[in-house]
């Protein structure tokens, strides 16, 4: 037996190609079953016609695709980008000065990364429920403003646009703290020194060398935070009050409640092919030759 | 005139650690200034206090130029540095690069674009080859020449350089260094080198600070710190010392007599501070003693016989290493006038004499 794996093992060590092939297969295929599949499925779904008691009948339709063209899906899809794009731009601007100073920091930077984690230590779900004891009309931010005399009757905070923002961004802030951080760590402070000592001010050295130099951070933390935002469903639904739907609602609703699921399929599909567009798009203007000096 | 550079009275600390201890120097205009000492010894300290990146602690002030900059921020200065890493831009070309510090100063498009040429001829890059190039496509000598181009773009008055040629082979080093004296000369900008390479310093200095423990050790042209080193460190540092040790006993001509604990005597030159009967420290250059046989050592010179332990071949010199006590040695070097033709007399086992002109001793102050 030993032999026999000596002799496997000596036999591998002499095909580097293939032990990468080795490592890899297991994560590839679990991807494969449980990734790639089951978007195959969906988007044949999206194509197929409604079975009679929910799922599919065997044919070739686009008229889900068609239905979703409608204005008012239209319309839940422009709220839900614009509520996506909100969220991406609160985190990036929360986010990147935080990034910042534990890039910065020595003594606090363990203490500072183990809070920015801290929250992934319970379920989304959970996290999501808490807000609500904060945000309800008898909840800690209203009897404390009220207790405090600061205003009369309880600010209506729970059920609005805002606590939906508020939930997504509470949420989806550390996924972009943490590029940001890794893409700002690496700078060498000497780049730093050597923009300040050829003139440039603090505000220069930001723009000119800290900012672009941070920018595959940024990217992929917006990236990060955009996508999920995009898709998901619980804030709206349990801080939102489900009062305004997003696509993320849609979609549940389409595959749960409403059993539609070749509609829910082509609303994933589009939402998906879109956001596939925009990184597509984003990997072609990047790492373009250095353009000449501007005359 | 007004220096280029005072530091007065400066003193760095670090939490505990003091990296720079009460430093007062000048350096004058045009000047090709070295701060040379090993690491720890506080020169990349005082670099970074001309550059602005550290403020001295209170007490202390940095003019350039006559005026107090002690409080200026680096981009106030006036003045341009090459760093250790060459912190080159990695997001920028060649040009932008060395258009960064012009396009700060706020200079027209069509001023700056000639200036970046002529930058980087001066660091003979041709800019047709390089302009569009970015640092990652750039050899380790060539992001040396656009790191000096983008610091010399700014004709500044100062230009500080943070060991810039210790990544680099020995051939391109020693053409760097030459051209870097050159472009000193030319320019007629005031250098501040930071090196812990003495060869270094003593090639393109004009005077050098040798640092140590948070201190100038000595302050001096090349010549004046190797002949006349004034401490232990600055001679061992410094190229190569003998050390000899002893009392004094009795002046006459001019020279002192010393007494070994052995017994043996030797003369050294007069000098201001020594009295009778005091323990000193000589320190005498291995190529200025010579070997001879015991019984043929010319009168008006210092001897000390022992025995060679080894003979070691180095090219253009041969070292000679004679014990003259119980673990106490000389290092001798000859001109090698060809092994092969004239090998040396000498050989393991020999019994020799060290002998040296008493003006070849230096007595060194920390005794």
């Amino acid at each position: 037996m030993t032999d026999r794996r000596r002799r496997l093992l000596a036999w591998l060590g002499r095909r580097p190609a293939l032990q990468a092939w080795a490592l890899i297969a297991p994560a590839g295929l679990w991807l494969l079953l449980f990734f790639l599949v089951p978007i195959l499925l969906m988007t044949g779904y999206s194509v197929m016609p409604r079975g009679t008691y929910g799922g599919v009948e065997s044919g070739f339709t686009l008229e889900h695709y068609a239905r979703f063209f409608d204005p008012l899906y239209l319309a839940i899809l422009g709220r839900t980008v614009v509520v996506a794009l909100l969220c991406t731009v609160l985190c990036l601007l929360l986010g990147y000065p935080v990034a910042w100073v534990i890039a910065r920091s020595r003594r606090w930077r363990n203490l500072l990364m183990f809070l920015v984690v801290l929250p992934f230590w319970t379920s989304f779900l959970v996290r999501t429920f808490a807000m609500i004891f904060l945000l309800r009309d008898t909840g800690l931010i209203n009897t404390m403003l009220l207790s405090l005399g600061l205003i009369e009757a309880p600010l209506t905070l729970l059920y609005t646009p805002f606590a939906v923002l508020a939930g997504m961004v509470y949420s989806f802030l550390p996924f972009m703290i943490l590029p940001i951080y890794a893409s700002l760590e690496k700078l060498d402070p000497s780049l730093l020194e050597a923009a300040s000592v050829l003139g440039a001010r603090p505000a220069a050295r930001f723009r000119r060398v800290v900012l672009p130099l941070s920018m595959p951070g940024v990217v992929a933390g917006c990236l990060l935070v955009f996508i999920p935002a995009l898709g998901s469903f619980l804030p709206s639904d349990l801080l939102g009050g489900a009062k305004q739907m997003l696509i993320g609602n849609l979609i549940q609703n389409q595959f749960a409640a409403a059993r539609h699921w070749p509609f829910g399929s082509a609303a994933s599909t589009v939402v998906m092919a879109g956001v596939l567009a925009g990184v597509l798009l984003y990997l072609r203007t990047r790492d373009r030759p250095a353009p000449a000096m501007p005359g | 005139m007004t220096p280029a550079v005072e530091f007065r009275r400066v003193s760095k600390t670090f939490g505990v650690t003091r990296a720079v201890n009460d430093l007062s120097l000048t350096i004058a205009r045009g000047e090709f200034f070295s701060l040379l000492g090993p690491s720890g010894c506080g020169k990349t300290t005082t670099l970074r206090l001309l550059a602005g990146f550290e403020a001295p602690d209170p007490g202390g002030a940095i003019l350039i130029d006559g005026a107090d900059v002690t409080m200026m921020r680096p981009y106030q200065r006036n003045l341009s540095m090459v760093f250790q890493s060459y912190a080159l831009f990695p997001h920028l070309s060649v040009e932008r690069n060395v258009a960064f510090g012009l396009e700060q100063r706020k200079l027209p498009r069509a001023g700056i674009i000639p200036r970046v040429r002529q930058a980087l001829e001066l660091v003979r890059l041709d800019p047709d080859t390089f302009s569009r190039r970015m640092p990652s496509q750039l050899s380790g000598g060539q992001r040396q020449r656009v790191a000096l181009a983008r610091a010399l773009v700014l004709e500044p008055a100062i230009l500080l350089l943070d060991e810039p040629l210790g990544a680099t082979d020995l051939k391109l080093r020693k053409e760097m260094q030459l051209e870097l004296k050159a472009l000193n000369r030319r320019l007629g900008i005031t250098f501040v080198y930071v090196t812990h390479d003495q060869e270094e310093a003593l090639t393109m200095s004009d005077r050098i600070a040798v640092m140590d423990d948070a201190r100038v050790a000595q302050l001096g042209t090349p010549a004046e710190i190797y002949e006349n080193p004034r401490t232990a460190f600055v001679a061992g540092f410094i190229g190569a010392s003998n050390f000899v040790e002893g009392r004094t006993g009795g002046r006459a001509d001019g020279r002192w007599t010393v007494r070994r604990p052995d017994g043996l005597l030797f003369r050294v030159p007069d000098q201001p501070g020594l009295h009778d009967g005091m323990t000193v420290r000589v320190a005498v250059r291995p190529e200025w003693m010579d070997l001879f046989r015991p019984d043929q050592v010319p009168p008006e010179g210092n001897a000390i016989s022992g025995s060679v332990r080894e003979v070691i071949y180095l090219g253009e010199t041969m070292h000679v290493i004679v014990d003259i006590a119980e673990g106490e040695s000389l290092t001798v070097a000859l001109r090698n006038e060809g092994q092969l033709i004239k090998p040396l007399p000498w050989q393991a086992g020999d019994r020799v004499a060290v002998g040296w002109l008493p003006e070849d001793c230096q007595v060194l102050e920390d005794h």
